[in-house]
């Protein structure tokens, strides 16, 4: 009991992270159709970064704003200096973003090498929450699990009561029309893709201080969000969440309870779906 | 043997190009004679290796529009599997003879190959990238994680090509002219099947699907076949790659190695079978020179500026760079033949 409790609250919080780092991906791909490959890489540069912030600074927080501001400042220059260019050719976009992804974790090998880092958060967050059955769960892991509920549900009401958000939603159903009424779609796109972009470099500070950051942790959360958002539909947030919890529920149990088989769980999962519904639980038929 | 069986093919066919053919060949036949060990394998043989493996990407991406990022997992599973059925020097395998092992380690990777392709079909474009990313990376971390079978971090080692025929097939002449032979045929197959009902098919529904399916044709059908046909050929490409490291391990189909098909292909060109073999040569020449031009560590900044540049510039690789270069190369031979 007190293991499948354990196991639970550590899913929820692998699925708290993995929709942090999803939601961005899945808000770029369903405006911009751009299969952003490079979005692990983003994640990991955004949790280096950060890290030399705070470490510099002696402030966590100062690197987790450092995480966000400096991945949606990347974003943005990618929208506009890349993709931009090439609006409408799929494929292309996704292989410079592939390129990019190449590029990027030999520079970031080669500036902050092969170790792994560890932050440090602030004295409040460290330590236990006393709790009942389990007796103590990390509080560091309690409040990502808020954190990433918060930002759900900020993400939601962004979309769904900002005029920005209603562009954004409009965009991701029909660009062309959007832009025939008259709205600067290139601004939008901008938009999206900075946030897309920031919520990766957030995730991976927030993300790394839950348990590390090192190279290839940009792989490992590519694949995180490419299962979640092909599990929970293109395009949606609310995909993106119920995703991230069936795959992070999934990888805990599986680790917990048959180590050398998780990965399998997760291929089921993603193989069940597309069976089912090729587009995604939440996702609508393009 | 092989050079008339190709020049008989190359004449069957009735192409205008077959004099370019015989000579290409002749130099691919004469070359280990001229070139020492290094240069015949590890750049021969090795290019010739992931040229077969990416000629099977060149045939799904160029022929019927799927870029598959699935194809060295499906290598990697020839590979491992006939590691597993085979023998190893980690004493971990059933032991099968060679005449077992190869077969049933290329039925397998083949069927996963037409597996990978079932489920991916249900996805188009950009989706099956992702779809064939996820199910690759999801590939790697099984076998790191899975000991029972496939031996967790370290793999398998002390995989050798059966000694056959008296030859050690390990040496480096023997060897290249192995992969030359493969090479070739799966080359022909390729090209074969390009021109064959099915292939014209395929570049039909790679072009219009819908008008396609009205017509009567099975798009999905068609794109689970030539699944397994690319499988079958980077199947080949994985029990030689086996050979040729003499090992492997979840490293050898990580997302680096798996990504660099794709670059090869993309570098070489996608429009026609012989791409992938140059994007390789040169992927290969890059890997074991870069060091003498920048830091070895930094081969992949090098191969990913490459890469994006040639996405960037030239979207038909190197090939459609020589198509663009000709035009202004040929009439300036004219002019002077005319003066």
């Amino acid at each position: 009991m007190k293991l499948f409790l354990l196991t639970l609250l550590n899913g929820l919080t692998l699925a708290a992270l993995y929709f942090l780092v999803a939601s961005g991906f899945t808000l770029v791909f369903g405006l911009m159709r751009n299969v952003n490959l490079a979005h692990g890489s983003l994640y990991l540069l955004g949790a280096y970064i950060g890290y030399d912030v705070a470490d510099f600074s002696g402030s966590w927080f100062l690197g987790v704003a450092a995480g966000f501001v400096s991945m949606a400042a990347a974003g943005l220059l990618l929208q506009v200096l890349v993709f931009r260019h090439m609006e409408g050719q799929d494929l292309r976009q996704t292989l410079v973003t592939i390129g990019i992804s190449i590029v990027l974790a030999d520079l970031m090998l080669a500036i902050w090498g092969g170790t792994t880092y560890q932050f440090e958060p602030p004295e409040w967050l460290y330590g236990a929450t006393p709790m009942p059955l389990v007796r103590a769960y990390p509080t560091y892991r309690l409040a990502l699990l808020g954190t990433a509920v918060v930002i759900g549900i900020a993400l939601w009401l962004f979309l769904n009561r900002t005029r920005i958000g209603m562009m954004i939603r409009a965009g991701v159903d029909d660009r062309e029309m959007l832009s025939a009424t008259g709205i600067n779609v290139h601004l939008v796109f901008a938009i999206t893709f900075a946030i897309g972009a920031g919520l990766a470099g957030f995730a991976g500070v927030v993300g790394g201080t839950a348990l590390s950051i090192a190279p290839g942790e940009d792989v490992r959360y590519l694949l995180a969000s490419l299962v979640v958002v092909i599990v929970g539909g293109m395009g949606s947030v609310a995909g993106a969440a119920i995703g991230a919890l069936l795959i992070g529920l999934a990888e805990q149990f599986g680790l917990a309870y048959s180590p050398t088989y998780g990965v399998v769980y997760t291929f089921l999962i993603m193989v069940l779906v597309l069976a089912v519904r090729p587009q995604g639980i939440m996702g609508k038929r393009a | 043997m092989n050079p008339a069986q190709e020049g008989a093919q190359g004449k069957a066919t009735g192409i205008g190009v077959y004099p370019g053919y015989a000579v290409l060949l002749i130099l691919l036949l004469a070359y280990p004679w001229i070139a020492s060990g290094f240069w015949t394998v590890q750049v021969g043989a090795y290019s010739l290796i992931l040229g077969i493996i990416s000629l099977s990407l060149m045939f799904l991406a160029g022929y019927g529009g799927v870029v598959s990022l699935a194809q060295l997992t499906i290598a990697g599973c020839a590979g491992y599997m006939l590691a597993i059925h085979g023998v190893n020097s980690a004493g971990l395998g059933l032991g099968w003879p060679w005449w077992a092992a190869i077969p049933i380690a290329i039925v397998i990777a083949t069927l996963m190959a037409t597996l990978i392709g079932l489920i991916s079909v249900r996805t188009e474009g950009i989706y099956t990238i992702m779809i064939t990313l996820a199910i690759a990376v999801a590939f790697f971390y099984f076998t790191r994680q899975n000991y029972t079978v496939f031996n967790g971090f370290t793999g398998f080692a002390g995989l050798e090509p059966p000694l056959l025929f008296g030859v050690n097939w390990r040496d480096a002449m023997p060897f290249y002219y192995l992969c030359l032979t493969v090479a070739v045929l799966c080359y022909s197959l390729v090209l074969y099947l390009g021109r064959s009902n099915f292939g014209i098919a395929m570049q039909a529904i790679r072009d219009n699907p819908r008008r396609m399916s009205t017509l009567g044709f099975s798009v999905n059908t068609h794109r689970v076949l030539a699944y397994t046909i690319a499988g079958f050929v980077a199947a080949l490409g994985g029990v030689l790659s086996v050979w040729f490291n003499g090992r492997i391990s979840p490293g050898s189909i990580s997302t680096g190695p798996v990504i660099d098909i794709l670059i090869i292909a993309v570098v070489g060109g996608l429009g026609r079978p012989i791409g992938p073999f140059l994007g390789a040569l040169v992927f290969v020449l890059l890997e074991n020179f870069a060091i003498d031009l920048i830091d070895r560590d930094r081969f992949n900044t090098v191969i990913g500026i490459a890469f994006l540049a040639m996405v960037l510039f030239s979207p038909d690789g190197l090939l459609g760079l020589w198509e663009k270069l000709k035009p202004r190369l040929v009439p300036r031979r004219e002019g002077s033949a005319g003066t």
